[in-house]
């Protein structure tokens, strides 16, 4: 289907970064005389079969399928590479709610993306533990290395606490930790994203030899585990 | 040296090869616990240990678990646990590595919770970006079904427990257990009027007990060795051992379990290694970021939740975190203000227009556009924003902004006479141009 034309979609209908007319934090306003956006029918609705199938195994997971909300936008945003007025719509009409119901809740958690800033996200801490050593500059670093480089498709930005300030000053590339960080990394960093390749391979947290540089112990177990497990469909109950 | 220190229960087999795979872990005497409560303990049993071994809360309230499962109604209705895995409180990363390293003792400690409070269906919320921790549940989790640890008759019994990893999308209000309630249910995360309270009305409007993820790996060493084995731990009211995150200023920083009781010192000088060399401490978090900061002097308390509540502050989520005297408090405050404000949900007034303010108020400051009395604003703003609000993020940058208001009011004081000659000086030497002219004035009242 088409994207969703009608109050549904909120912020999701904003336009991308350059382009934005309101301030940060504030949505477009929306026309309230129109009725909004009615639950899109699931036979008019183009939805990837791959799609569909996990969000059905989503919703089966929980008493009420709303429940399946969250997990859903994120399957979505996979997908699509952002809660677009699409994706949004797609999602809505599997999971019989309406695409505002799915906006709101889009709009309230940083890590679903109501703008198209990019695929793949490089968050970087500047909570208050990175914030006392240096992450401020870190992540200014990576931005000017990400532009001289010419970066493409990457949502970097400054991050509220990632729970890794053992790691201080760090960063969470695709969800895969790494740290600490300084100033002299950003550019290795950012040609190996835009070359494809992990970055800063032995300094990432499920890293088998992952090693704070001032601890003995060593942050995962001494013998080589067999590498972290891999996603799996989680079990319906 | 540090070896001494620590007192390690809940990690004390962590260097095992492979913990996280469900034979190595019963190798290790994992899941007999959790069998124990289920067929040779009755629920009051379970409760009674809980509550008798003190244990209370690790994720920053501190309330008695045994008291809390204690609440949940009796009856046939469909009751529920959640485990409150959005560790996202500044400073705090011990939840992660308990998560990592050693999934099925949550995966245990959830068990032997939910035959504490009767539950038949369990959730673990963990934050979005702990993505590899959440793989690594999804996981052990599978492996505990396969068992037959989890599901319908678990461990031959009548009792039933179907257990889903539930992965947040990245707010910090979700901590906060009513808001983690509304994710959890696929809404925004908006914490909810209390009473009722969630051991009554919780998720899907059911009795639901919420517990933090070390609290929960708690209970299988309590019910393995009893409440008085495990109340050998611990100082007065504070039982047990604490996993303390240790970050900011200090040498080393990471997750150290300590015995609750031995001197915040002894953690961040023996364990953590102290400040920088030619560093000194300024100021130090306790609990979090969201805990009022504390002095130097402070260090010599034991580190229990009394101790730290006569102190002022609050042990919290055991999160300590060190600033040193290289740091400007009013940068640090701005931070921590900014981060509230993009956290606050925006459900009460006070708390959503308090951080705003208290942000704007501290960049002024920051810029030498503000004068003495401005601090006071400040200082007020935080005064009526604490216990005005649904739930306490609100007062969680109150206090601790309040409290460094507090003791630096003088670096305070010379922050902004420093900024404003820096301003003036700036404004002298650059050159009047009309387009200059015209942002000052677009710039508003308080310029100058």
């Amino acid at each position: 289907m088409s994207a969703p034309d009608r109050n549904g979609a909120g912020a999701a209908q904003s336009t991308a970064l350059p382009h934005r007319k309101t301030p940060l934090g504030w949505d477009e306003a929306v026309d309230l005389d129109k009725p909004p956006a009615p639950i899109p029918e699931i036979a008019e609705t183009e939805v990837p079969a791959e799609l569909r199938e996990r969000i059905e195994a989503l919703m089966k997971r929980y008493p009420d399928h709303r429940s399946a909300a969250l997990p859903a936008l994120d399957a979505a945003q996979q997908l699509h590479g952002w809660c677009s007025p699409e994706a949004i719509g797609q999602v809505a009409a599997v999971m019989r709610v309406t695409p505002g119901y799915l906006s709101a809740v889009a709009t309230f958690y940083d890590m679903l993306r109501t703008e198209p800033r990019g695929r793949r996200y490089v968050y970087v801490c500047t909570s208050v533990a990175c914030h006392l050593r240096n992450a401020k500059a870190v992540h200014e670093a990576i931005v000017d290395q990400a532009d001289a480089q010419g970066l493409e498709d990457f949502d970097i930005r400054e991050f509220e606490c990632l729970g890794a300030c053992d790691m201080a000053p760090m960063a969470s590339i695709d969800g895969r930790y790494v740290g600490p960080l300084d100033l002299d990394d950003a550019e290795e960093l950012v040609a190996q994203l835009k070359q494809g390749r992990e970055p800063l391979p032995g300094r990432g947290l499920p890293d088998p030899a992952f090693k704070l540089p001032w601890d003995e112990r060593g942050a995962n177990p001494p013998a080589a585990p067999d590498g972290p497990p891999t996603r799996q469909e989680p079990t319906p109950p | 040296m540090s070896e001494t220190l620590e007192t390690k229960v809940l990690t004390a087999n962590f260097d095992t090869p492979n913990l996280h795979r469900i034979d190595v872990y019963e190798e290790q005497g994992g899941y007999r616990s959790a069998r124990k409560a289920l067929l040779e303990m009755s629920q009051d049993e379970v409760l009674e240990q809980l509550e008798s071994s003190g244990l209370r809360g690790r994720g920053g309230a501190g309330f008695s678990m045994g008291k809390k499962a204690s609440f949940i109604p009796k009856g046939s209705m469909d009751k529920f646990l959640c485990c409150n895995a959005d560790e996202s409180e500044p400073g705090t990363f011990k939840d992660r590595l308990l998560m990592q390293r050693n999934p099925h003792l949550l995966v245990e400690g959830i068990i032997i919770g939910a035959v504490a409070a009767g539950a038949n269906r369990a959730f673990i919320f963990i934050r979005g970006e702990y993505s590899l921790q959440a793989d690594i549940l999804d996981a052990a989790v599978a492996e505990a079904y396969a068992k037959g640890y989890l599901g319908e008759r678990i461990f031959g019994s009548e009792t039933g427990l179907e257990l889903v990893v539930h992965r947040g999308e990245g707010a910090y209000i979700c901590g906060e257990e009513s808001a983690l309630l509304d994710a959890l249910e696929g809404k925004r995360g908006n914490p909810r009027l209390k009473p009722p309270f969630p051991a009554n009305q919780g998720l899907y409007q059911g009795p639901t007990l919420i517990n933090n993820v070390e609290t929960l790996c708690n209970a299988p060493v309590i019910i393995e060795k009893g409440a008085d084995w495990y109340r050998q731990y611990g100082e007065g009211n504070s039982t047990g051992t604490k996993l303390v995150s240790v970050s900011g200023n200090v040498q080393r920083p990471g997750n150290y379990e300590i015995e609750l009781g031995i001197t915040a010192r002894e953690i961040v000088y023996g364990l953590a290694g102290g400040p920088l060399p030619g560093r000194e401490i300024k100021c130090w978090f306790p609990g979090g970021s969201s805990a009022p900061v504390l002095l130097p002097e402070d260090l010599d308390r034991p580190y229990t939740f009394e101790s730290m509540a006569e102190a002022g502050s609050m042990l919290g989520s055991g999160a300590i975190i060190v600033v040193d005297d290289s740091i400007p408090i009013v940068g640090l405050a701005l931070r921590l203000a900014e981060f509230y404000r993009h956290e606050s949900c925006g459900k009460c007034v006070p708390c959503r227009e308090g951080t705003n303010w208290t942000v704007k108020m501290l960049q002024r400051l920051d810029r030498g556009e503000a004068t003495p009395m401005d601090i006071a604003i400040v200082a007020d703003v935080q005064e009526n924003i604490i216990g005005n609000c649904l739930c306490v993020l609100g007062d969680s940058m109150a206090m601790p902004i309040g409290s460094m208001i507090r003791h630096f009011r003088p670096e305070f004081e010379a922050h902004i006479e420093a900024a404003r000659d820096r301003a003036d000086r700036e404004a002298i030497a650059a050159p009047v141009s009309a387009a200059g002219l015209a942002a000052s004035y677009e710039s508003g009242p308080g310029v100058g």
